[in-house]
């Protein structure tokens, strides 16, 4: 019953609501937004100490008590994320304010950067299925507004189509909920998970098999599964790379989070659900990383690539063992910050050139040789090249992958990661090595130097997390074990 | 408009009232009985967008030079504040409280700390209700 938990949530929303009435001036909006995001940061940093060392911690608002009144629960699972959310929005902030002209920062861009960490702390945080719902809405309405600042018109026609199908993967989540309400008439997670264990051993389970697959058709859709991706790509390719990197980096993480908290915690011995799992995650990562090595576009090949690390977690998540489950964690974590790293990239060297196209540019190494380099080691971390922290993540998938016996889904991974770093070469080889050639003369002098320095930390990250893997996978590994375990969740949320 | 719709006006100018009344009646019927900020301000938004149809944009602005934007940031702000409130005691986020007092008019009446939520909830859906809307009229003028 500790108020710190609704702090992450709590600070942003507050600090959002508060820039509503300095929309007119950029420093103190600039500072007030920065001081919440650190803020944020470091309270989840301290809960993430708090979590490890004394369990699972719960707060019920209102002080009406669970099952019935709603939870936020802060595990190991949740709240580092929060705290990889923060660093990664305070990146975006210091890039956002390198990049952004003044008119699209007026435009209440901080407002709804902070209400868009409310949702996603909150998706991370509550202990409720519908609260779960609400967050998520808080999380999309704000970020149909970030898609779409700045009006231009390839925007506003790829936000068309990601409103219309975040709408109706929302009408699909609040009939999934309505099914499980009254399958089970409770909604909070903890007594879900009882509940449904319990009808689990009744002979006629098909109705549960039928409400975790629409659950699964609703998350697949917000964290881009397999047959349902196709939003995605053109999606994050429209807004201004500082957006696309905080959606890249989080929006989907949210989805995965949310389909690792489904079927660990409340479907966790559906017998289909991971069998479907398994494929979708092996078809996502295949056709995405496909899609990947067909493109000729910076911003795109990273859009599509989201797909393909989806398709990763997925299939950690349908392994469903502990070591599986650590992995699936570790690359998680792993990829919120190389991926959004990458997109940070692609806007610097726009920012040199002009284009994201790799065909216009080429030899920015003589020109850009820290921008370049900088690069390489984010993107052979993405392709999952030892010692950085894309390897690990998927040794550690492989090898629980092998004990499961799950060879296919295994190889498909493998060939994947080799397809992954195919693409990311492309990238480095066209644009990067070569022979100079710039669209215009003038972009061998455009200084860069004040935007690589926010992405230094996502960099500095991904190589920590390889290096020094080891303190960070025991880490995961605890997580896996409390994730695989519901009795954990279940006792620390019920038993207040 | 050079043809002023006479009857238009007068109706307007005293149905606007009654909803008004009508509205606040609601908001503070809420919480217990049907009721509340989100209902109390829909009526009210729907007074005020009365308003602004019989007479035009201009008049109306000039008697209400609201930013319904703030009116929203200040809804929001009481809203999440009273939640802040408890905490301060040791309670967690959101708690409510309430007590009955004796006033002097009104007799033995319930003071809820819902009630300042209750009115950042008002706040939000007035604003909001009434920055579409105007949004939406003045994209056409």
């Amino acid at each position: 019953m500790t108020n710190l938990l609704i702090l992450p949530i709590l600070i942003p929303l507050l600090a959002g609501v508060i820039l509503i009435f300095f929309k007119n001036s950029k420093m103190i909006q600039r500072v007030i937004s920065v001081i919440a995001s650190a803020a944020m940061t470091g309270i989840s940093g301290y809960l993430i100490y708090a979590v490890y060392n004394n369990g699972i911690q719960t707060i019920a608002l209102g002080d009406w008590q669970a099952p019935f009144g709603i939870v936020l629960v802060a595990d190991l699972l949740s709240v580092s994320l929060v705290f990889l959310a923060g660093i990664l929005g305070l990146v975006t902030l210091f890039f956002a304010y390198q990049t952004f002209s003044a008119e699209r920062e007026a435009n209440y861009f901080h407002t709804f950067y902070l209400f868009l960490m409310v949702g996603v702390n909150g998706s991370f945080m509550t202990g409720d299925l519908f609260n779960l719902f609400v967050f998520f809405e808080v999380m999309l309405i704000s970020s149909f507004i970030l898609i779409s600042m700045g009006s231009q018109r390839y925007q506003l026609q790829e936000s068309l189509k990601y409103v219309i199908i975040n709408t109706v993967s929302s009408m699909f989540f609040i009939a999934a909920i309505a099914y499980i309400y009254g399958v089970t008439g409770t909604l909070n997670m903890a007594d879900l998970s009882v509940k449904i264990a319990q009808l689990y051993e009744q002979e006629n389970s098909g109705i549960l098999t039928v409400i975790a697959l629409t659950f699964l058709f609703v998350f697949g859709t917000k964290s881009a599964i397999f047959p349902l991706y196709f939003w995605l790509p053109h999606s994050y390719f429209a807004p201004p790379a500082a957006i696309a990197a905080l959606f890249g980096g989080l929006l989907t993480k949210v989805g995965v989070y949310t389909v690792m908290r489904m079927y660990t915690l409340i479907f966790n011995n559906d017998p289909i659900v991971f069998q479907i799992l398994l494929l979708f995650g092996g078809l996502t990562m295949f056709i995405g990383v496909l899609g990947a090595v067909a493109q000729f576009d910076f911003k795109r090949i990273l859009s599509v690539h989201i797909v393909s690390q989806v398709g990763y977690m997925i299939m950690g998540i349908g392994i469903g063992t502990p070591l599986a489950i650590a992995g699936t964690f570790y690359f998680l974590a792993h990829n919120i910050i190389v991926k959004s790293g990458l997109f940070f990239f692609a806007g610097i060297t726009e920012k040199i050139t002009g284009t994201t196209h790799l065909k216009k540019m080429s030899g920015l190494l003589k020109t850009h040789p820290y921008v370049g380099w900088l690069f390489f080691i984010t993107a052979i971390s993405l392709a999952g090249l030892p010692p950085l922290s894309g390897f690990f993540g998927k040794f550690a998938l492989v090898i629980a992958g092998f004990e499961a016996g799950h060879y296919f889904v295994i190889a498909v991974s493998l060939a994947t990661g080799v397809l992954t770093l195919f693409s990311m070469m492309k990238i480095f080889m066209t644009s990067f090595w070569g022979e100079e050639k710039l669209p215009d003369p003038s972009a061998k002098e455009r200084k860069v130097g004040k935007l690589i320095l926010p992405v230094l930390p996502l960099v500095a990250l991904t190589v920590i997390l390889g290096v020094a893997a080891e303190p960070f996978f025991l880490f995961s590994l605890e997580m896996g074990e409390q994730l695989t375990d519901p009795s954990y969740y279940v006792e620390s949320v019920l038993e207040e | 408009m050079k043809n002023t719709p006479i009857q238009l006006h007068v109706v307007t100018r005293i149905v606007a009232f009654i909803i008004l009344i009508f509205s606040i009646f609601l908001f503070f019927a809420g919480h217990n009985n049907p009721g509340g900020g989100f209902i109390g301000g829909l009526m009210t938004a729907s007074a005020l967008v009365l308003l602004y149809l019989s007479f035009d944009l201009k008049t109306i602005k000039r008697v209400l030079p609201f930013d319904y934007a703030y009116v929203i940031g200040a809804g929001l702000l009481l809203a999440t504040l009273t939640g802040v409130a408890g905490m301060f005691f040791g309670f967690p986020y959101l708690t409510q409280f309430f007590e009955y007092f004796q006033l002097p008019i009104l007799g033995e009446t319930e003071l809820t700390t819902a009630l300042p939520f209750d009115l950042g909830i008002y706040l939000v859906v007035v604003g909001f209700t009434l920055l579409v809307i105007l949004t939406v009229a003045e994209d056409d003028s």
